[in-house]
């Protein structure tokens, strides 16, 4: 669009300014109530701007420090080997699919994008999970149901090889004596790094985010726990004592109101950081989603 | 047809020839045989995390005795529909996931639309860019954190908004917004929308950018205003599109975002009445109340009906627009 009117672009740049502002502030208020004084928060609540700063709650999570430096370890290896695995049954996958060659090439088709449309839902995959191959609490709980492969993922990359990567080229190397395996290796993937890497970025944060497999799998090997799930424990447990000092009246509140703050914002820090480095990848991998291919 | 020919051309072949046609597809099979030993390892996969649970469904029919397991357990009929609808968990759990769709559907399209053609009219190149690299901020974050946030709103005692908003608008008294579901459709609403904004509306300025510039050029020629500019071609345009994402999330009606119902509102009880959607029914009857029946059942119906609307949304957007479908 083109406009040369100044109240159209005063309308348009407050809207932007003032979804900015909306898009932010929640952290803002994360990220201040983690230095703001226990008894302050206590006494005046949450407040967008820094008041009786403090240490305390970071001082507090030095000290327990093993504790969510595990959780943080176990995200770390639980993404690591998600990650690694994701991208090799995506890639092996993808790319017979992307050959026209290929006999059976529609059927195969069929049998992924089946997933897509129809599934079994939570019971039935818990069930089969649990009863059949009994992840329950182990790390492979956390990484392979649901996550490790996503039929989405394939379609992306298999549309990135057929368009970006010529037959004549693949004619040549197999002219030249190469045998599949060579030619995935060592002409197709060093050819695909942008599809790889975006790709690879979607899981990580598919893998980073995920919680729902620690609360279906886990239910005693908490040590298990990736951050989420050790966030998602210690909300549990503050909203359950606020309720219960709310039914009693008791002008008291629950403790360390700013400690949960701070490890919120641990959790959140290495996200907000590595962001700007990954934006463009990020967005281009939301603009292949939706337009397929 | 084709194959026909190729039989008829085969069987035409002189005797010599035909050893080396043989020889060719075997040549062949070993050429694929590479391929196909690749698609092993991902085939596996897909049947034992969507092929299993999808053969898995039947257990709404069975009642389930873990000692003889999943496929050995007696068959009960429709004893679990029956007693799934004995009382009205479910069909709030049903309704309530059907209205926050549709309303999630209608706001989060506009939304996103209208930010998108801000996006694009924006003259502050600073602006514009900067906004696009935040907006997608609330997406990024996991749904534990969403939780963390509403929550430093929400908190009865000392949230942001029983402290610092109400007083403002003159309530001293404190809300109890954990316990008062009447405010809940309008609270998840607006926690969506702020997920999701950035992501929905970064599709739809994709769409936008490329539309080509000269129309607008013309129209303004033509003495167009922005808004007649919006209204005439960038619209018109997007129509494809919009129609595509609305048709894929219609397609979706039965599921909801788990973290979304199940997080954010802490596991209130006293919330369930408008909280509740179906995946968190189905999930806390299997893993809350160990009552596997109506879980499954519920379940059931989820998966079935839920792939008639995802398989007639991918029908119509097939129709309308081939590339956006999924088959």
């Amino acid at each position: 669009m083109i406009t040369s009117s100044k109240s159209v672009s005063f309308l348009v740049t407050s809207f932007l300014v003032l979804l900015v502002v909306v898009s932010v502030i929640p952290f803002w208020l994360l990220f201040v109530s983690s230095f703001t004084s226990e008894s302050y928060l206590i006494h005046n609540g949450y407040s967008l701007f820094p008041q009786q700063f403090s240490l305390a709650a970071y001082e507090y999570l030095w000290g327990v420090a093993d504790s969510i430096g595990r959780a943080y370890l176990m995200s770390v290896i639980i993404a690591a080997i998600g990650v690694s695995a994701n991208l090799v049954l995506t890639i092996l996958f993808a790319y017979p699919l992307s050959r026209k060659d290929l006999p059976g090439r529609d059927a195969i088709s069929f049998f992924l994008f089946f997933t897509m449309l129809f599934n079994g839902g939570l019971v039935p995959t818990y069930l089969v999970y649990t009863n059949f191959f009994h992840v329950k609490d182990t790390l492979a709980g956390m990484i392979v149901p649901n996550l490790m492969m996503n039929a989405f993922f394939v379609i992306v990359m298999r549309s990135y090889f057929t368009s970006n990567i010529l037959d004549e080229v693949l004619e040549a190397a197999r002219i030249d004596g190469a045998n599949e395996v060579q030619i995935l290796t060592l002409i197709v993937l060093p050819l695909s790094k942008p599809i790889i890497s975006t790709i690879g970025l979607m899981a990580l944060l598919v893998y980073w985010n995920n919680w729902t497999n620690g609360i279906y799998f886990l239910t005693t090997r908490t040590d298990l726990y990736g951050i989420q799930n050790y966030l998602n424990a210690v909300i549990n447990k503050a909203s359950f004592l606020q309720s219960q000092m709310a039914t009693m009246m008791s002008p008291m509140d629950i403790p360390n109101v700013s400690v949960r703050m701070a490890i919120a914002v641990i959790a959140v820090l290495p996200l907000l950081i590595a962001y700007p480095f990954f934006q463009r990848s990020f967005v281009k991998g939301i603009t292949l989603g939706s337009v397929k291919g | 047809m084709r194959e026909l020919t190729q039989l008829s051309t085969e069987n035409q072949v002189p005797a010599a020839d035909k050893a080396r046609v043989g020889k060719k597809k075997g040549r062949d099979i070993g050429r694929f045989l590479p391929l196909y030993l690749m698609l092993v390892p991902g085939a596996v996969y897909l049947i034992i995390n969507n092929y299993l649970p999808m053969a898995g469904l039947v257990i709404a029919f069975k009642k389930i005795d873990y000692s003889l397991g999943i496929f050995q357990s007696p068959w009960v009929g429709l004893d679990n529909f029956k007693y799934l609808f004995s009382n009205n968990d479910a069909l709030n759990a049903i309704r309530n996931t059907i209205l926050y769709n549709l309303a999630f559907i209608f706001l989060g399209n506009l939304l996103a639309i209208t930010v998108a053609i801000a996006l694009d009219l924006a003259s502050n190149k600073v602006l514009k860019n900067f906004s696009q690299v935040v907006f997608l901020i609330p997406f990024l974050l996991s749904t534990v954190i969403v939780s963390y946030i509403v929550f430093a709103f929400l908190s009865p005692s000392n949230g942001f908004v029983n402290n610092s908003i109400l007083p403002v608008f003159g309530i001293e008294k404190a809300i109890k917004w954990y316990n008062e579901a009447r405010y809940w459709p309008f609270i998840l609403t607006l926690v969506f929308l702020w997920m999701s904004f950035g992501y929905s509306s970064i599709i739809y300025y994709s769409s936008v950018i490329s539309i080509d510039k000269s129309y607008y050029e013309a129209a303004v020629m033509d003495g167009a205003s922005a808004w007649q500019q919006i209204v005439y071609i960038t619209l018109p345009i997007l129509k494809p599109t919009i129609i595509t994402l609305v048709l894929l999330a219609v397609g979706r009606i039965c599921y909801s975002d788990f973290g979304l119902f199940y997080l954010i509102p802490q596991h209130s009880g006293l919330l369930y009445s408008t909280t509740q959607t179906i995946d968190t029914f189905v999930y806390r009857a299997l893993l809350e109340l160990n009552d596997v029946g109506r879980s499954a059942a519920a379940g059931f119906l989820q998966s079935l009906v839920g792939f008639v609307f995802v398989f007639g949304a991918n029908w119509l957007v097939k129709r309308l627009d081939r590339d956006s479908a999924l088959l």
